[in-house]
């Protein structure tokens, strides 16, 4: 059971309502995916919403992050407008990205997010360096660099942190563990399976988290954070979870039991939380009706927005290949 | 008297005296001075935090100069070879190129990326190869090759000044190479090609390293009264096609020399533009002199025999005007 030392009615609800606004999000994304409205490649964060609720809580504003292909959540939980975001995927000129990332590629300078990066692990350069920025600036600003254990097995993962360990970067790398890469077991892909340890051999202090405890995440974030900007370097999390859905919608699920994923689901980040502050007396179904109506609301005014959002005219493909035009000859 | 690794190094010192948002990384680019002596010696002047030794990690340190750029700094990475940079051609290609139109417009990338090209040192088929034209290939790169001391002294500061990732490459044969730079240029841009020698019967079009081979060609073939046009691309993305059309319908014939190989090469792509654009100019097939299609051999014979050379640019010279 989650622990509720401390907890007051209104944190509890913040947590709560930025999981289930990434849930609902992505569950009216298969929706609108089988509607054929979504297209290309759709990857789903549910059951991991834990991760990106409790980091993000321990981020400031001048932050930076980088995040993988399946970044939804961080996006949202970072504070993206939904409507820009599903606009995006929508393929729409009013999409965050004027439709040329998708699903896979949400970026937001308003909110320092750097991607949406598709190729595995080659967000943590990328990272390493925004945090080099900070370090050559002076100034307090800490890069937090979401990646899926598949990343483990590339080179760019190992460079990465090595980097970043011998400058003393501020960069949090964030290993959300889900067991599996698309299809690939970790116990099928690595001789190592402590990853904790393959960070601490480059020397970065390093802890495993349980990624579907929300506060657990926040707590260890915090922490993690708060060395990092007192000069302390790199900090490596691993964070323990489970992906409920397909890796996209074209994965038949050939690889793990379903008693696997039944199993995990009853883990779940939000139902776990939801049955926590219950039984503590800070969320009765009043409240949850309440967050769950407003998560609609919002949702309905997104889809609204993505609906009567426009297509960029073709005239303007070729727009922002080049900062200046004159250099796309 | 200067040489072009002085001019490049005279550039680098510039930048980073004039704008502190510049820095250098890249391996051995600070006490070893830079495996081509390119860097020697800035170390001393602006210290270990602008002048960044890094580990031999290719993908790691250009990934990281590109976060630095959208971190807003400036940084001037180094790459030993264009063969070494295969090993962050996921950062360049997949991260670089891409984020400003993937993001909408949200973040550019500017990013300087200089790397050594090229053949006839006998260092053989991992440290001799052209690999620009790859690199050309991808839209949201800018590809420069300053074949001079002025562009070698110049070029940094414009591309430093682009918005955007510029990879500017250095053939290997150009460090040690002596000259007078021109004290009435100052700046140069990245857009424009250059007619290094005017003349009337037959283009010889060419960038980089072989425009020696090309002067040197059109020396010969003026004491045989071809009276040969010689016109340096300087940019490899955009090309600078307008240049090299007027060339050509001012002569009627063409020459590309390449250093990379034939096959799917930057000659390619000239020749197709040529083709597109002023087939009915011409009095005769474009031609092209390129690398022998082989991983470049260490023998100094064979490296000769694989690149091109000036007799064959003479050769390909006459056939084209039909002597």
């Amino acid at each position: 059971m989650i622990s509720m030392t401390g907890m007051t009615r209104e944190r509890a609800h913040e947590l709560l309502l930025a999981m289930l606004r990434i849930r609902r999000f992505e569950e009216k994304c298969v929706e609108l995916y089988s509607a054929g409205r979504i297209r290309g490649f759709l990857h789903l964060y549910i059951g991991q919403e834990a991760v990106a609720v409790g980091v993000m809580r321990a981020l400031r504003a001048e932050d930076a992050i980088v995040a993988t292909y399946r970044e939804h959540g961080h996006a949202l939980a970072r504070g993206m407008r939904m409507e820009a975001l599903l606009a995006e995927m929508y393929g729409k000129r009013e999409g965050c990205c004027r439709g040329r990332g998708g699903s896979m590629h949400v970026f937001d300078a308003r909110t320092r997010f750097y991607g949406g990066n598709a190729i595995v692990a080659g967000g943590l350069p990328l990272a390493v360096g925004l945090a080099l920025a900070s370090k050559l600036k002076r100034n307090s600003d800490v890069t937090a660099c979401f990646f899926g254990e598949g990343a483990v097995a590339e080179g760019e993962f190992h460079e990465s942190l090595n980097l970043a360990a011998l400058w003393r970067l501020p960069v949090l790398f964030l290993c959300e563990n889900n067991l599996y890469a698309m299809g690939t077991a970790l116990a099928r892909s690595e001789s190592q399976l402590d990853l904790v340890r393959k960070a601490a051999s480059y020397d970065i202090p390093a802890a495993k988290v349980d990624g579907m405890d929300v506060l657990a995440v926040e707590t260890a974030a915090h922490a993690a954070v708060e060395a990092i900007r007192a000069g302390g370097g790199p900090r490596f999390l691993e964070l323990a979870t489970y992906r409920f859905r397909a890796h996209s919608m074209f994965d038949a699920e050939l690889y793990r039991d379903k008693a696997e994923v039944e199993q995990w689901k009853k883990r779940g980040p939000i139902v776990t939380f939801v049955a926590a502050l219950r039984a503590a007396g800070l969320l009765d179904d009043a409240d949850l009706a309440r967050l769950e109506a407003a998560v609609e609301r919002e949702l309905a005014a997104a889809v609204e927005f993505a609906e009567a959002a426009t297509f960029e005219d073709v005239a303007d493909l070729t727009r922002d290949v080049y900062t200046r035009e004159a250099a796309a000859r | 008297m200067t040489t072009y690794r002085d001019a490049v190094r005279e550039a680098l010192r510039d930048a980073l005296a004039g704008d502190e948002r510049v820095f250098l990384l890249g391996e051995d680019v600070g006490r070893y001075g830079g495996c081509y002596a390119v860097s020697k010696g800035l170390l001393q002047t602006f210290g270990e935090e602008r002048v960044r030794d890094t580990p031999l990690s290719e993908s790691a340190f250009v990934g990281a100069a590109i976060g630095a750029a959208l971190g807003g700094l400036k940084p001037v990475v180094e790459v030993m070879t264009v063969n070494f940079s295969l090993l962050c051609l996921d950062q360049i290609v997949n991260t670089a190129a891409t984020l400003r139109h993937m993001s909408g417009g949200q973040f550019s990338v500017p990013v300087v990326i200089r790397m050594a090209t090229g053949a006839g040192r006998q260092l053989a088929a991992q440290h001799s190869h052209s690999l620009e034209n790859w690199y050309a290939h991808v839209p949201g790169l800018r590809v420069v090759a300053p074949a001079t001391l002025d562009d070698a002294r110049w070029m940094l500061a414009a591309a430093l000044a682009d918005p955007d990732p510029v990879l500017i490459f250095e053939h290997v044969q150009l460090y040690n190479v002596e000259g007078q730079l021109d004290p009435a240029i100052t700046a140069v841009d990245l857009d424009r090609a250059a007619v290094r020698r005017t003349g009337t019967h037959v283009s010889l079009i060419t960038y980089g390293g072989s425009l020696s081979k090309a002067l040197a060609a059109a020396e010969q073939l003026a004491g045989d009264g071809i009276d040969a046009e010689v016109v340096d691309l300087r940019s490899l993305r955009p090309l600078d096609a307008g240049t090299v059309l007027e060339s050509v319908r001012k002569t009627r014939r063409v020459v590309v020399v390449d250093e990379g190989w034939r096959s799917g090469s930057l000659a390619a792509e000239i020749v197709a533009r040529i083709a597109e654009s002023a087939f009915y100019d011409l009095d005769a097939p474009p031609a092209r002199v390129c690398s022998a299609e082989v991983p470049i051999p260490y023998a100094k014979h064979l490296e000769e025999a694989a690149l091109p050379q000036v007799p064959a640019i003479v050769a390909a010279a006459r056939r084209a005007v039909g002597g």
